[in-house]
């Protein structure tokens, strides 16, 4: 059934013009439920297909690789085309939102038409074993969240979406010239391929130039700090669903390719033992750890604290790649997944948020928790997750993290990972104050629960419980994702 | 001819001003067209690199009609750049959608004023 392997990418792709030419609100809407169902879909019986018979090829048109283009799964691109669908798919019924701009514009269809074409570059990123594919599928992915970033509703979306495009090409770009430059040194554009021949060329100075223009390029899209200025205007004003899925998915995938080109396409020996990227990425991670916990503390609006936060995590993700070790990428990975479920959540938590009160800044969230008590509490668990509060999938990627520190006999790096998630404490305390211990104003009109976007939020937020107590299945996956990748035995 | 590595030094040379264009301008549209400038320079950097010394375009040449075996330039780069310059229309596109309407909510598309109008805002 390598058949399935196209039709990850294909499903939604093609879904998406059909979605744009359909123009009636329910009629895109379930449409494009059934697609991203579908698509995840797709993805469990991918997942389910690799870690029963291992990896996966298909020869795009009939091409045999390395010549023409191939879909390649893996158990680490199994898992994430996972995470990406499995968002979409719970995310999406949320759907774009009665008081939403586009909403009232009656142009709802464009905001699931640029979601399938977002999710299409995002899974093809994912999916594809050839690295130019890659650049492509990444600008197909990027043009449509320029386009979902401004649909919201302020008009300063427009300018965070303008921005957001600014540096969004020039990330991409830079790794479009990394691409370049290792093809100039292999003549090949094969992951495969480039991995067997890499290592022959690592002596010169274009294999540098080359791993450092697609490191660079990966760190713009992956908000590594101090790369991340786009990251919390673009969060922020973006729709609170739209959010959700970006953070979830957007950096995640960006975060893969990052994994991909240092350990199966450059190598761990030349990135760690010759150009030492851990020297600079470590303490860049440590950064982003503490001066996105710090940013967010100080925060007025929720998606702005919510979107600092996501650089914080992203650094915990980069730690783990820096630390070169099973644990540490075991930690990485897990915290992809961990991640993408709280932050996804907890946007959508947002979202409930916006819809009911028309804003999301934090003053108005006073009284919450007798307001809006389901909504409230979701959020609290949520926010209980990304401290790392054992019992939640936090716990388990900081975990891990902790142990690959430990692995390093660095007893600071460990000290360091539980003091910033005291940070964390500090500023969901914030939210939890307004929204338990002080009165809703005396003019408050009553509330109820949001309409679309709290079960999505609920099923999110739950995950991250689920995933917090039973862990065997999703670092177990990270597990031996990481082993491999390691070099390890499958 | 000869050009040796003076293309590269081009490439180098677009690609500065396309980038310093994008960071030093205020006004949106210089913005796109540094952005487009600097994606130029990718391009010329792939074409570059698939040009073989003395080699000719890559259509197939009969052996009857020629006396000498026939040098191709290496057409995957070229292929490749088709691509990237869609890809580059297309952010132009969007780009300059999002200007527009920028220029239609706050009247101007310089952003030292919109982060005026914004601070009057707030």
């Amino acid at each position: 059934m390598t058949q399935l392997v196209p039709l990850q990418v294909v499903i939604p792709l093609l879904a998406a013009p059909i979605c744009l030419l359909l123009r009636d609100r329910r009629y895109a809407y379930v449409f494009s439920l059934a697609v991203v169902w579908a698509t995840f879909a797709v993805s469990v019986a991918l997942l389910g297909q690799v870690l029963g018979s291992g990896p996966l090829s298909y020869a795009m048109g009939g091409w045999a690789p390395p010549f023409g283009i191939e879909y390649r799964v893996d158990t680490l691109n199994a898992f994430v085309l996972l995470i990406v669908a499995g968002i979409a798919a719970v995310v999406l019924p949320a759907g774009v939102g009665p008081g939403s701009r586009a909403a009232q514009d009656g142009r709802e269809y464009i905001f699931y038409t640029a979601f399938l074409l977002c999710l299409a570059g995002l899974l093809g990123v994912t999916i594809t074993g050839d690295a130019f594919n890659v650049f492509v599928f990444l600008e197909i992915s990027s043009l449509a969240s320029y386009v979902l970033v401004s649909l919201g509703d302020d008009r300063r979306a427009f300018v965070a979406a303008f921005s957001y495009l600014i540096v969004g090409t020039i990330g991409g770009t830079f790794i479009l010239i990394g691409i370049g430059l290792a093809y100039q040194m292999t003549g090949t554009l094969n992951m495969e391929d480039l991995a067997a021949r890499l290592p022959l060329v690592t002596d010169q100075r274009t294999t540098r130039v080359a791993f450092a223009f697609l490191t660079i390029g990966i760190a713009i899209k992956l908000a590594v700090f101090p790369l991340h200025q786009w990251l919390p205007n673009a969060y922020s004003q973006a729709p609170a669903v739209v959010s959700a899925f970006l953070s979830a998915t957007g950096t995640k995938v960006a975060y893969y390719l990052l994994v991909r080109f240092v350990f199966t396409i450059f190598g761990a020996g030349f990135v760690f033992g010759a150009l030492h990227l851990d020297a600079i990425l470590m303490p860049l991670s440590i950064a982003a750890m503490f001066l996105g916990s710090i940013a967010a503390i100080y925060q007025t609006d929720l998606k702005r604290l919510l979107a600092y936060s996501s650089i914080a995590q992203v650094g915990y993700m980069t730690l783990g790649l820096s630390m070169a070790s099973i644990d540490g990428l075991t930690g990485g990975i897990v915290h992809l997944f961990n991640h993408a479920l709280m932050k996804g959540g907890l946007f959508l938590v947002v979202a409930c948020v916006a819809e009911r009160l028309h804003s999301t800044r934090l003053v108005d969230l006073r009284g919450l928790g007798r307001r809006m008590p389901i909504t409230t509490a979701a959020f609290v668990i949520g926010g209980l997750g990304l401290i790392g509060v054992p019992g939640t999938a936090g716990f388990v990627s900081k975990w891990y993290l902790v142990l690959g520190a430990l692995e390093r006999d660095s007893i600071l790096l460990a000290f360091l990972i539980l003091l910033s998630s005291l940070l964390a404490v500090v500023y969901l305390w914030r939210i939890v104050e307004l929204a338990y211990f002080q009165a809703p104003d005396a003019d408050a009109a009553p509330i109820r629960e949001a309409s679309s976007s709290l079960i999505p939020a609920c099923v999110l937020i739950a995950a991250t419980l689920y995933f917090g107590i039973f862990t065997e299945w999703s670092a177990g996956v990270a597990r031996s994702a990481a082993i491999w990748l390691m070099g390890g035995p499958v | 001819m000869e050009l040796g590595v003076w293309n590269y030094w081009v490439v180098i040379i677009l690609m500065m001003i396309g980038l310093y264009t994008v960071i030093a301008r205020e006004n949106m549209i210089k913005k796109i067209m540094g952005l487009n400038l600097f994606q130029v320079s990718v391009i010329m950097l792939y074409i570059t690199m698939g040009k073989v010394d003395g080699g000719t375009a890559p259509i197939v040449v009969e052996a009857s009609h020629t006396a000498s075996p026939v040098i191709y330039s290496n057409p995957v780069p070229h292929v490749l750049m088709l691509t990237a310059i869609v890809v580059g229309v297309a952010v132009t596109a969007v780009g300059l959608a999002l200007v527009v309407r920028i220029r239609e909510t706050y009247g101007t598309i310089e952003e030292a004023e919109i982060a005026e109008i914004e601070g009057d805002a707030a």
